[in-house]
């Protein structure tokens, strides 16, 4: 398999956008929560929470947008609740993320076995078909023909992210409180209800990101299915220095090397110009490169300058 | 709302004491709710649970097995969030661990190295705690040189580990005799440990266990190692001002916890499994952090948290064979019980003081 | 001037647990005025402010802006009525810009746009009408602390403020900046604003109020008409007749009294640019002396402590310990091995581990003494042991020696971090703020060891915003502004004026 193959093949980057997808919005949802001074470990749980429950209403007979309403519903309820542990209560952000994404996971193993106590295969539901009314656009039309409407809704997200960050009031005042939050109250602003709200639409986020696993690239719910995402994702807020527009590209460069592996695992380990290696290596390569994107970042990165600083107010 | 905390002066022994029990307690309520959802009489689960858990030899024989690994990731996560210091990483930290005691221990070609039984076994276990040690100073010096966040760092490095023992158990680690399933060479047999108790699979290692628990809080009683952990966990600026060697506390607390969580592989491959497979841990790392969050960080909670929780796993699968619910309510008790945990401890340091007009 | 009344405090009243900030004041403003709030620290002014502006709810009084009573504990209800406050630590966001500072929290989050255009149309007109100039787009971080004060005063003018209240907002200021701040000060008077200015600093008081109320402990001791007052009777009102320690005077310094301490133009620079912290400083401290360091706060003073500290390295110059001129150590407890005792600003949260028992704060600084650790372990009886005859002989109230160190009483902290640091019997005492915060009885008792430990041969290069505090225990007075030394006399022959006016950059004749 040449490298021309590869690249000028739509196929590929069909699975590279495909994958990019959950990516994209779960690295959105944790960035607002970051941009308002929260980290929300809370992802790989909130993840797996909506793609069972929105999964789940759509197995029951909702329309498939239903479903990634409940998605996000289920996203926000868990999300509320590492709000509430965090910012009034001040617990630490750390452990009430992990605490809630195993919260969120274990009870999403449990509804489903509850629901389908004896099955073997999977139950299936019908996914969000392709758009194949692309497909006749030059270039970039058989790679958004293969894709569903929800990586359009992610697409859509950034650009409407950056703009609520950037261009409202809204948006101003949770950059604020992330940054100073004794200057957002000295304007009069409430920490407490900007901190609970960015936490909340984040984890919505998080939660769509989610149910595109279970309503797009599968069609089932299963066990691990997250698989880490989220964890990528709180990664890659690092590598988009907080912003939406560099959090597509990092999410697209690293289902690039995603899409690479599957594709090297599938059709023979060889590509000219690197050496036969196991197949786990180019696996390991997302992670390392994530990693190494933390430490460049960590030099330069524009830290909200109050992330993970709980504020009391008027605390001696 | 018009309620904002107030720090107590002195929280009270006794309130951090009954916390966890108040949140046991408590969560036990809410997952009741979950048991009639599933349409089980909630009374007739939970005995069964407990009866799973620590109802007969056999039951308590498992539950002993499976606190083993946890007692050990549990202390790992304990020294180390102690120092402020998220290491969420003991899972791969175990399987590397793991994987150097058979590197060590194993049976290469049929012959294991030649050397005398104790040195061998001490070389194994000296091989496992290095392994995890040097895997969790990659992270801690990219926390204390540059800043990077030790908990994404950590996380991600759980994959890269997983990847790694799967690329050696498919190469140079590989069992000759296994068929087709991906496992290690085996572990010589004269470095097992015994059985603990008879006929079942409880063994000494759990014995380790308890003691480098007790080996812990007692360097964190009397060791001036102990009592730096404790002031730059603490309060780090204060640490610094009064000349504490800051960093180099923060390293050797790193490697300790890297070390504790490889030592728990190797105890495992050395008790339960005599090979290295790519699912010998149900998570144990990740759950460890909940021990440890459970215990309150101390050692000797740990003992007991971990036995909790594993008595919960282990009492949620046998519950789960004899009634219709599932086993995953193991894992929501443990993690309600977390959660209810942190806000009880908080309510026995803060006080809810109404705010005046 | 109208005679219009545009704030009025009544017995206002702020407990801290048993400390009393504020005790029953009240004041009144007038639109048009500059009121001056004067006092010394921990006098109550911030306080009295923060309650003013929301950040605090007082205990008993009440507030009234232009007749209308002022909801407590809302800083957006402050802001509605008129109240704008430039806090003295700015509450700026060093990564967003000029016009996001300021825009922020005032339109309604419910909106769709924010409206950049008008609001930087404003913003630069505003800049102009009152001489505060300053680009919109600019990155505050980038900012000079002038301009950053600016950027908070605009702030306030921005929401319409008509009562504006200006925390110590020439401490960091150049003399030139300080001009122009008057200069827009008086422009706000003259359209009718009432302004609250707070200081130290007796001549600008002079310069810019039309009254003067000065606090001391807590209390309103005096309101005066600026023009019928002058700065020597301020600065008795603000200090007061406190009992003190009678001075164990010398008359000269002693003969032959060596060198403690020799800092050569000492410079630590500022890792966000600009003016340095430390500006080539020049500093010598003999054995038998204490050198007193006066001088508004960040005006240097941490800069130099933490080089003695052994927390920053100079950037510049050299620091040499002892007669022999021994190389200075680099770290804190290289400073402690090498004979210097070092009493931190903050007690709480940097001379003592809050958490850890009080007989392990107690030896804390010791713990490569063979006394206290022998092979790794903590030797605790010897510890203990310690800590109860320090306990003793320093008077430190604990209900044990295990008991949380953090709930000890500042008194006794302090005793506790003064008892480990002169037991020891250093040659160097670098002592910050000791007295600060401390009830009448424990800051006699401070004072009184740092005179013994002087007695003894020690050098002290002690920090005090306290003048009173100054004269009474300094041999040589050492003014710092702006992060120079700007001059090191003994102190017969400086006076209060002398000193104040030196703390405003103007070197003495």
């Amino acid at each position: 398999m040449e490298w021309m193959d590869l690249l000028s093949s739509s196929a590929f980057w069909v699975a590279v956008l495909r994958l990019a997808t959950p990516l994209i919005l779960g690295t959105l949802g944790v960035l607002l929560c970051e941009r308002a001074g929260v980290l929300n470990l809370g992802i790989e749980g909130i993840m797996a929470a909506g793609a069972f429950t929105g999964w789940l209403v759509v197995y029951l007979g909702a329309p498939l947008y239903v479903g990634v309403l409940a998605a996000a519903l289920a996203g926000m309820v868990f999300g509320l609740l590492h709000a509430v542990l965090t910012v009034p209560l001040g617990l630490s952000q750390h452990v009430s993320g992990l605490g809630v994404t195993l919260l969120a996971t274990s009870l999403s193993y449990f509804a489903y076995r509850v629901t389908f106590p004896s099955v073997n295969t999977p139950p299936t539901i019908t996914p969000f078909a392709e758009m194949t009314f692309f497909k006749d656009i030059p270039v970039i039309g058989p790679v958004l023909a293969g894709q569903t409407v929800m990586t359009l809704i992610a697409l859509i997200a950034v650009p409407l992210i950056a703009w609520v960050l950037n261009r409202t009031p809204l948006g101003l005042a949770i950059r604020m409180v992330g940054e100073n939050p004794a200057a957002a109250e000295g304007q009069g602003l409430s920490v407490t209800k900007l901190r609970m709200g960015a936490i909340v639409a984040g984890s919505a986020l998080m939660g769509v990101a989610g149910s595109f696993l279970t309503l797009a690239a599968f069609n089932a719910f299963f066990f691990n299915m997250v698989n880490g995402r989220g964890w990528v994702c709180v990664a890659l807020v690092v590598f988009a220095s907080w912003r939406p527009g560099k959090a597509l590209l990092g999410a697209l460069i690293f289902a690039f090397f995603d899409a690479l592996q599957l594709r090297l695992q599938q059709g023979g380990t060889s590509l000219p110009g690197l050496p036969e290696l196991p197949y786990q290596v180019y696996l390991m390569l997302p992670y390392v490169l994530s990693i190494l994107a933390l430490v460049v970042m960590a030099r330069r990165a524009a830290y909200p300058q109050a992330l993970m600083k709980p504020y009391r107010k008027g605390e001696r | 709302m018009n309620l904002y905390l107030e720090r107590r002066t002195e929280a009270s022994r006794t309130a951090l004491l009954l916390a966890p029990l108040a949140a046991i307690v408590f969560t036990l309520l809410i997952c009741a709710l979950l048991v009639a959802w599933a349409g089980a009489p909630v009374g007739q689960t939970y005995a069964l649970l407990f009866d799973g858990a620590f109802g007969s030899r056999f039951a308590l024989s498992e539950t002993l097995t499976r606190a083993t690994p946890l007692m050990l990731t549990g202390l790992a996560c304990a020294v180390a969030f102690r120092a402020r210091f998220y290491n969420i990483g003991a899972e791969g930290q175990l399987y590397l661990g793991a994987l150097a005691a058979v590197a060590v221990g194993g049976m290469h070609d049929g012959v294991g190295f030649d050397l005398p039984v104790p040195v061998l076994f001490a070389g194994m276990m000296i091989a496992a705690a290095l392994a995890g040690a040097l895997l969790l100073l990659i992270p801690a010096l990219l926390k204390t040189r540059l800043g990077v966040d030790e908990v994404v760092t950590t996380l991600l490095g759980n994959f890269i580990v997983l990847l790694f023992v799967s690329m050696m158990l498919d190469g140079i680690m590989k069992d000759p005799m296994a068929m087709g399933w991906p496992q290690s060479v085996a572990l010589n047999p004269d470095l097992e440990f015994g059985k603990l108790i008879a006929k079942t699979r409880a063994h000494t290692g759990l014995l380790w266990a308890l003691g480098l628990a007790v080996a812990l809080w007692l360097i964190n009683r009397y060791t001036v190692f102990g009592l730096q952990m404790r002031a730059v966990g603490a309060n780090a600026h204060a640490s610094r001002f009064v000349g504490l060697p800051v960093t180099r506390v923060m390293l050797g607390t790193a490697m300790l916890s890297g070390a504790l969580a490889g030592l728990a592989g190797a105890i495992e491959v050395a008790g339960r499994t005599s090979y290295v497979t790519l699912d010998m841990s149900p998570g144990y790392g990740y759950t460890g952090v909940v021990v440890a969050m459970l215990a309150g960080l101390h050692p000797l909670g740990v003992v007991v948290a971990s036995i909790f929780v594993a008595g919960m796993l282990v009492g949620a699968d046998s519950m789960s064979r004899a009634i219709a619910v599932p086993n995953y309510i193991a894992d929501v008790i443990v993690a309600a019980s977390l959660l209810s945990m942190l806000v009880a401890t908080l309510f026995a340091q803060y006080r809810l003081r109404r705010k005046q007009a | 001037m109208t005679d219009t009344l545009a704030l009025q405090l009544e017995g206002i009243t702020k407990r801290f647990g048993s400390l009393t900030a504020n005790d029953g004041v009240s004041l009144s403003v007038k639109q048009g005025e500059v009121l001056a709030l004067l006092g010394e620290n921990g006098a109550g002014k911030s306080t009295l402010v923060s309650i003013l502006f929301g950040h605090y709810v007082a205990d008993a009084g009440r507030i009234t802006v232009y007749g209308q009573a002022l909801p407590p504990g809302r800083p957006d209800a402050a802001l509605a009525a008129g109240v704008g406050m430039v806090h003295q630590h700015f509450t700026l966001a060093d990564n967003m810009s000029v016009l996001d500072n300021v825009m922020v929290g005032t339109q309604s989050l419910w909106r769709l746009a924010s409206g950049r255009k008008p609001a930087r149309q404003r913003l630069i007109e505003l800049g102009q009408r009152f001489g505060l100039g300053v680009d919109p787009d600019a990155r505050v971080g980038s900012l000079s602390v002038g301009e950053k004060q600016r950027v908070e005063i605009l702030k306030a003018l921005y929401r319409g403020a008509r009562i504006l209240i200006l925390d110590e907002p020439t401490a960091v200021l150049t003399p030139q900046e300080v001009d122009g701040l008057f200069t827009t000060l008086r422009g706000f008077v003259a359209e009718g604003l009432a302004v609250i200015f707070i200081s130290h600093k007796l001549d600008e008081v002079m310069a810019v109020s039309q009254r003067v109320a000065v606090l001391r402990q807590g209390k309103l001791v005096a309101e005066r008409d600026t023009a019928s007052t002058n700065a020597a009777e301020l600065a008795e009102l603000m200090v007061g007749r406190k009992v003190v320690m009678p001075r164990v005077q010398s008359a000269e310094p002693r003969a032959q009294a060596a060198p403690v301490v020799t800092l050569s133009q000492v410079t630590v620079s500022n890792s966000q640019g600009g003016a340095p912290l430390l500006d080539a400083a020049d500093l010598i401290v003999h054995t038998h002396e204490i050198v007193a360091i006066a001088g508004v706060a960040g005006n240097g003073q941490q800069a130099l402590v933490s080089v003695l500290n052994g927390l920053r390295q100079p950037d510049d110059g050299t620091i040499r310990l002892g007669p022999d001129h021994a190389a200075a150590p680099r770290t804190p407890a290289g400073w402690t091995a090498a004979g210097v005792g070092r009493i931190p600003e903050d007690r709480h949260h940097e001379g003592v581990i809050g958490d850890s028992p009080l007989w392990e704060n107690a030896i804390i600084e010791d713990l490569n003494d063979k006394r206290f650790t022998r092979l790794g372990m903590v030797r605790a009886q010897a510890g203990r042991a310690y800590a109860r005859e320090l306990s003793k002989q320093f008077d430190v109230r604990a209900a044990s020696l295990d008991v949380r160190t953090r709930s000890l009483s500042g008194g006794n902290m302090q005793k506790l971090i003064l008892g480990r640091t002169l037991a020891r019997q250093p040659r160097l005492i670098v002592a910050d703020q000791p007295t600060w915060g401390l009830d009448i009885g424990a800051v006699a008792y401070v004072r009184e060891q740092l005179l013994a430990a002087r007695e003894r041969g020690a050098g002290i290069l002690l920090v005090s915003e306290d003048l009173e505090e100054i004269f009474a225990l300094a041999d040589r007075i050492a003014v710092m502004c702006g992060g120079k030394i700007i001059a090191v006399k003994p102190v017969a022959e400086w006076t209060p004026a002398s000193v104040g006016l030196a703390m405003t950059g103007a070197v003495p004749a």
